[in-house]
């Protein structure tokens, strides 16, 4: 593996020279983005390469050296609420986004910025649970993102001039974006946002040039598609509301950054829940492609096959997590899988190229499903009216992304542990555009009156311990799904993981701790303290020779490197 | 006894004396919400508020009900339309709320730590002498300014939690002592045995009041013992006090504003 990627680094070398020798130093051309893994000092890509593994094979920072990092620069913003993006490096130049749809360039080496372009989303927006961007993709000579008010734009990679501006769809039903673009071959490739008011969510590719629109999905299919029968039409007289039509306003949206698959040419992309999000009697069914994972053809759109997590989810368990795509050696035996530890409790191996079900086990303690079949469906055990059903509305994991070492081939998932809901389910008529979640889950609180880990943003005192739900890293074998090492936090965890290939792992904590453990082990190998909570994926990048490692806490973009190593 | 009807104005009224303080006098439209409409905006806040702003209120970083300070709305007028219109350039969207819904709503903002149960509330004065005497309170809890600092100020108790929670507190010390307050034993390298009182805490880092009044701050991997107990040092006054005697104590408790 090794050998293969010194070879692909030894080619790309030599293409990229060309390419500068050319004046066409700015360029990422497709191939570069195929080929990203063979160019660690980059990270060109949401999750550092189509894979979607974040694992860097930059090997400067080691077990034995990391706590020589020093911080070499911040950058500031003053923006309220969380900051959930990734940056993107591109040979020294840093693309990074900020709520709530600015981009900025800075100098990957100082933290001083280029240029910053402002969008500005219209106040009307519809956006659910704050003005959250999570990044952009590059291709070419540009930079897209995609808008809270549900526009895609491209931008001019170095002068960062708008080149074209359009619109995918009607932010009054509440339509949005809040991920970060996939970019592959001549195309960019976004999800909606909006699941909790009633979307019907979509999957859509541009061409990168013009802005057209080249094909879309629609994660709930249509009166006469395969799929429709799953929102089943309403008994003659039921019992409670049911909604004839709820698959037109059912959610499933697609509202984090799916992963690619050069070779089958597929792109993976991961569904929300159903809606209204807690009463599912008004949705009979089993609501396709709500909670999925949908395998499209990446020059049509067309559906190769799915693989649905939660059927009827009533829990509001989105499978959007990240497809972390690998290729794993067993035995002889080549397995090209995706990886994927879901919301809803589960870690799960499948078969990329068919979608089959090959392993599925908790990975946290639950009591909404007994376990899965043998085909990976769920058997449910719903807990009785008033108690608590484990994991909570937020999940054993949740968007911020997991990592795959296939150094270790260790998965790696940022969890929560013995955090429950109580959940109540109530009818509710759909109204465009706004909230629709039918009921409302109230987190358990296992101590009458005292406070439970707040969903999204964190204060500085910890006063909801840990009595109400804990963090941890998790590490489990990626084909068996056993786990090999467990590190615990006090408090919940939002932050993404990143490996290397010298088997330092990376990640934060709400209490704004920025901590690298041993991929191996889980062993603690170093922290700092970093003061705002930490809620994106941290990056790693390399500049002048020098391995960087990037992170976001609370309103500071802090960049560290080795003491010495300039 | 007086109990649903004054619990309810008795909390409304606690609301009303928060925006006192923090508004002027024209910070309500109303002198008096309808128990029937804060409940119904209970509901309305859960189905279509809770989703960003939490259950707790206080989800939205510079946002939380539990204080009862609306900064962008002083009066019931200005919450309406603020919630009629949304807040452009920020997440807080447009609602188009029917008039039962808005009055509903803006009844629970202005209510926040409104009680649906039935509290008994005795008289505040005699609850002070309880409090003093023969409850002992003041013995481990501090009151404007008096008393030792180990226990938690009650200064300000009335605002922050409902009579109800107050009421379970009183009955059951052990079973709702808010784990964050829980007391601590450190044992540190030296052997130094520390006692006190949680403050915070995260992975690798302990902050403590000890039982001489210090604020003190610990590594954890640099302690040789470190014990959070479960068990409250409060007595369970529900052996120790007659029902009078509870719904006095909690009527002062209840009126401890800051």
């Amino acid at each position: 593996m090794r050998g293969n990627a010194a070879a692909q680094r030894i080619v790309l070398a030599v293409v990229v020279s060309v390419m500068v020798a050319a004046g066409l130093s700015a360029q990422v051309p497709f191939e570069r983005l195929r080929e990203a893994a063979a160019e660690p000092h980059n990270w060109l890509t949401y999750s550092g390469t189509y894979f979607s593994q974040r694992y860097s094979e930059l090997d400067q920072v080691t077990p034995e050296n990391v706590d020589d990092l020093q911080l070499q620069w911040v950058y500031q913003n003053a923006v309220a609420g969380p900051w959930q993006s990734t940056p993107l490096v591109v040979d020294g130049v840093m693309y990074v986004t900020q709520r709530p749809n600015d981009i900025i360039a800075l100098d990957a080496r100082t933290g001083r910025v280029f240029w910053i372009y402002r969008y500005n989303p219209s106040p009307n927006h519809r956006a659910c649970c704050g003005s959250n961007n999570r990044g952009v993709a590059v291709l070419g000579d540009r930079v897209f993102m995609a808008t809270l008010d549900a526009h895609v734009v491209a931008i001019d990679a170095t002068t960062g001039v708008e080149l074209w501006d359009v619109t995918l769809a009607d932010m009054d039903l509440a339509y949005s974006f809040t991920l970060a673009p996939l970019a592959i071959e001549g195309k960019v490739i976004v999800g909606t946002a909006g699941g909790d008011r009633g979307v019907r969510g979509f999957i859509a590719a541009l061409d990168a040039e013009t802005g057209a629109e080249v094909w879309r999905f629609h994660t709930i299919p249509g009166p006469g598609e395969p799929g429709h029968e799953t929102w089943e039409p309403c008994p003659p007289d039921p019992v409670t509301y049911c909604d004839p039509e709820a698959w037109m306003h059912g959610g499933a949206a697609a509202w984090l950054t799916g992963s690619y698959d050069p070779e089958l040419n597929l792109i993976y992309w991961g569904t929300g829940n159903p809606g209204p999000d807690f009463y599912r009697e008004q949705r009979p069914g089993d609501n396709l492609y709500s909670d999925s994972v949908v395998a499209l053809d990446a020059d049509t759109g067309e559906l190769r096959w799915y693989f649905q997590f939660t059927p009827a989810d009533p829990y509001d368990y989105d499978a959007v997590q990240i497809p972390v795509l690998a290729n794993i050696e067993r035995n002889d035996t080549e397995f090209k899988v995706m990886l994927w530890a879901n919301r809803n409790g589960f870690y799960y191996v499948l078969d990329r190229a068919t979608g089959r079900f090959l392993t599925g086990l908790p990975f946290i303690d639950l009591n909404w499903a007994e376990g899965l079949d043998d085909s990976g469906r769920p058997v449910e055990t719903p807990q009785p009216p008033g108690e608590p059903t484990f994991p909570g509305v937020q999940g054993g994991t949740n968007w911020y992304s997991p990592a795959y070492s296939p150094r270790t081939e260790l998965f790696y998932i940022p969890a929560w542990e013995n955090y429950g809901s109580v959940f109540v389910g109530e009818p509710q008529e759909y109204r465009p555009g706004e909230s629709f979640i039918g009921g409302r889950p109230t987190t358990y609180e296992p101590v009458p009156d005292a406070p439970t880990p707040p969903g999204l943003t964190r204060g500085p005192i910890n006063d909801w311990t840990e009595e109400a739900g804990q963090g941890a890293v998790i590490a489990l074998d990626a084909l068996s799904g056993a786990q090999r090492w467990k590190f615990e936090m006090t408090d919940v965890i939002s932050s993404g993981i990143l490996t290397t290939a010298s088997n330092v792992l990376f990640t934060g904590a709400r209490s704004g701790y920025f901590q690298a453990l041993h991929a191996e082990t889980g062993e603690l190998l170093w922290k700092a303290s970093l003061g705002g909570q930490i809620v994106n994926g941290p990056m790693t990048y390399e500049v002048d020779g020098r391995q960087y490692v990037a992170v976001i806490s609370g309103h500071s973009l802090s960049a560290f490197a080795l003491r010495g190593s300039e | 006894m007086n109990r649903l009807v004054l619990a309810r104005r008795l909390s409304v009224c606690a609301v009303l004396c928060l925006f006192g303080l923090v508004g002027p006098s024209d910070a309500q439209d109303h002198t008096e919400y309808s128990p029937t409409d804060i409940e119904y905006g209970i509901s309305v806040y859960r189905a279509q508020c809770a989703v960003c702003h939490g259950e707790s209120g206080d989800e939205i970083a510079g946002v939380d009900f539990r204080s009862g300070q609306l900064r962008r709305a002083s009066s019931d007028r200005e919450l309406r339309q603020l919630i009629q219109d949304g807040i452009p350039g920020t997440g807080m969207l447009a609602f188009d709320l029917d008039t039962a819904e808005m009055t509903g709503v803006v009844a629970y903002l202005r209510n926040w730590n409104y009680e649906v149960d039935a509290i008994s509330l005795g008289d505040a004065a005699r609850g002070q002498s309880i409090f003093e005497g023969k409850a002992d309170c003041l013995s481990c809890h501090r009151v404007k300014g008096r008393g030792p600092r180990v226990a938690p100020d009650l200064t300000a108790i009335g605002t922050g939690r409902p009579p109800s929670s107050l009421q379970r507190t009183l009955l059951d010390p052990t079973g709702t002592m808010r784990p964050i307050n829980r007391p601590v034993e450190l044992v540190l390298a030296d052997g130094t045995r520390v006692t006190g009182r949680r403050l915070n805490e995260d992975t690798y880092t302990v902050q403590i009041i000890d039982d001489q009044e210090r604020l003190r701050s610990f590594d954890k991997d640099q302690l040789q013992e470190f014990t959070v107990l479960t068990e409250s040092p409060m007595p369970a006054y529900g052996d120790l006090l007659d029902e009078q005697e509870l719904a006095d104590l909690l009527a002062y408790l209840v009126s401890l504003k800051g």
